[in-house]
């Protein structure tokens, strides 16, 4: 994706947004970019929250999905409003990021006025919810690049994917990569066979330990009934699975098969600490 | 700056990630953690043809700065750019982690994270993404015990998802050397085009990037000379601020007293300002000055 081949934009986000919030309105106060639901899910009250396409977007590099100025800044919005509406509360309402972002924006009004920060709001808001005992999800149902994944659902408690070839994770787009690290296209995708981390793919992904769970569905990119109910009964259990987890951290995605070398620097550091 | 001055003045950019730890906490307090010789080298970087480095690039260091439990990162520019793959991604959060460990335990560890990085290491792409979202997590968890403190020396600048990491850093210290962007300058190129952006146009770059409009505009909270003594007395005292209170308001809201990752109304407030008028046209340096209220 670059400016000469164009951009295709994904409608998976707004599509599971429709299909979670059963035709719930969206929340007003947000840019077009940033659709924001509450419904009820598995018996509880939960924020619905997705980077969508906006083709009118003033800002004219962030009109395929990335995430932007507007939409970081959006995010946290969106997210400190649930965490206001809930502050004494018991019950904290369920938080899912709906994740299919191409990639952050990248354009030099972005840098001008600080996308990074409003990268960060997203990112701090997300993590507070959670520390707040909001249970916060992601749902990948398409691409989940970089600082795009960082600010939308990479704070999650718990990370949830569409078993689907068009979901994944990675930090850079293949060509952008491969200049930066001075290669070509084929010599980086002959290492991503090899290296998992670099892999684009989510079996690979897999091995790492991030994700949760990985949910096998009919169409991911138009929901039959059936995946409805499918994603619906996994955000429950998930729901379930952090209402039992005594913390509130990121620990349990340190277990994954390809992430020993994590484990063993935090092993390390925890017994040279104290001094 | 006089003539003496500048000849008695040791430089804080020159010195590698270790000195400048070693710089930044009181004399003879300086103990490294998971260091060079704890064999904790980046299991993925040989098997691509490029070699390991003993200390994966970051160095974590404890130690004391005016008498007080610190923890200070340092990254090290001059290995594969300070990039971080899954080691050195993990020595920061995992060092992150226990600072709000003591915090609640009753131990008041502070930290000061000296960000020299391009982001995430893509020979380890994913676990790079992975470790900067710990990294994330790490610091919203501490800043609400002690002010995480951040630090853009320069020469390499702070890039790619450890940006969106200094933007939620309770204080960010910068000199004329830095440089702090989401993007960098050849992968906004690449994606967007020469006319969008051109990555050999330095005065361009440095204009909108630079360490001393970041801090005119609100980005960065303390713009220093690159003096390590300076350094080190500006860091004590954000590191001894206490927790939640402004140090440099980025937009003008006086009644504001969050850190700036929570101010997400103003900054749409500007946004709104720039959308409604001039979007069309580019921005440059002394309009986001403009919006974003210049320092005096």
């Amino acid at each position: 994706m670059n400016a000469s081949t164009g951009q295709q934009t994904s409608a998976r986000g707004a599509a599971w947004l429709a299909a979670l919030s059963h035709g719930a309105p969206r929340l007003p106060g947000y840019p077009p970019s940033v659709q924001v639901a509450d419904v009820e899910a598995a018996g509880r009250a939960a924020r619905l929250i997705a980077v969508v396409p906006d083709a009118a977007s003033p800002l004219p590099r962030a009109r395929h999905g990335e995430t932007g100025l507007l939409e970081g800044w959006s995010l946290a919005r969106a997210v400190h409003a649930a965490i206001d509406a809930d502050r004494d509360s018991q019950v904290k309402r369920a938080i899912i990021a709906i994740v299919d972002t191409p990639s952050q924006a990248y354009g030099r009004r972005e840098e001008a006025f600080g996308i990074h920060q409003a990268l960060a709001s997203a990112a701090a808001a997300y993590a507070t919810a959670r520390l707040a005992g909001h249970p916060v999800i992601a749902l990948l149902v398409g691409k989940a690049m970089s600082g795009a994944f960082l600010a939308h659902g990479y704070q999650a408690n718990r990370i949830l994917a569409l078993a689907d070839p068009g979901v994944q994770v990675h930090a850079m787009g293949k060509e952008a990569a491969a200049r930066i690290t001075l290669r070509s296209v084929e010599d980086l995708e002959a290492f991503a066979a090899t290296v998992p981390p670099m892999a684009y793919d989510l079996d690979n992904y897999a091995t790492l330990g991030l994700l949760w769970r990985t949910i096998a569905v009919q169409d991911a990119a138009a929901p039959t009934a059936d995946d409805l109910a499918t994603v619906t009964r996994h955000l429950a259990e998930a729901l379930a699975d952090i209402d039992a987890d005594p913390h509130r951290d990121l620990r349990s995605r340190l277990g994954g098969a390809n992430r020993s070398a994590t484990r063993a620097v935090r092993a390390r550091l925890a017994s040279q600490w104290q001094d | 700056m006089t003539h003496a001055a500048l000849i008695s003045r040791e430089s804080f950019v020159e010195l590698g990630a270790r000195e400048r730890a070693r710089a930044l906490l009181d004399a003879g307090t300086f103990r490294e953690l998971a260091g060079p010789f704890d064999g904790l080298t980046s299991p993925w970087l040989e098997r691509q043809g490029v070699v390991p480095q003993g200390d994966d690039g970051v160095i974590v260091a404890k130690g004391r700065i005016d008498g007080q439990p610190a923890v200070v990162m340092a990254i090290e520019g001059a290995f594969q750019g300070g990039s971080l793959g899954e080691v050195g991604g993990a020595k920061i959060a995992g060092a992150l982690e226990l600072a709000a460990e003591d915090n609640r335990n009753g131990v008041p560890t502070r930290a000061v994270i000296l960000f020299e990085t391009g982001g995430v290491r893509l020979q380890e792409a994913n676990l790079g993404l992975a470790a900067i979202a710990e990294i994330h997590a790490g610091i919203v968890d501490l800043r609400r015990y002690q002010p995480v403190v951040g630090v853009i020396a320069g020469q390499v600048g702070c890039f790619g998802g450890m940006s969106i990491a200094a933007g939620l850093c309770s204080a960010l210290v910068v000199t004329r050397e830095a440089r702090l962007g989401l993007n960098g300058p050849a992968v906004i190129e690449q994606e967007a085009g020469i006319g969008e952006y051109d990555s050999r146009d330095r005065p361009f770059i440095w204009g909108l990037t630079g360490g001393e409009q970041r801090f005119a505009t609100g980005l960065a909270d303390r713009f220093v000379d690159d003096d390590a003594v300076a350094m080190r007395d500006v860091v004590a005292e954000l590191v001894n601020a206490p927790v939640n209170a402004p140090v440099n308001a980025p937009v003008h809201a006086p009644t504001s007293d969050a850190a700036r990752s929570e101010r997400y109304d103003a900054y749409l407030q500007r946004i709104d300002q720039y959308t409604a008028h001039d979007a069309i046209h580019q921005p440059d340096p002394a309009m986001v000055r403009r919006l974003y209220g210049a320092q005096p």
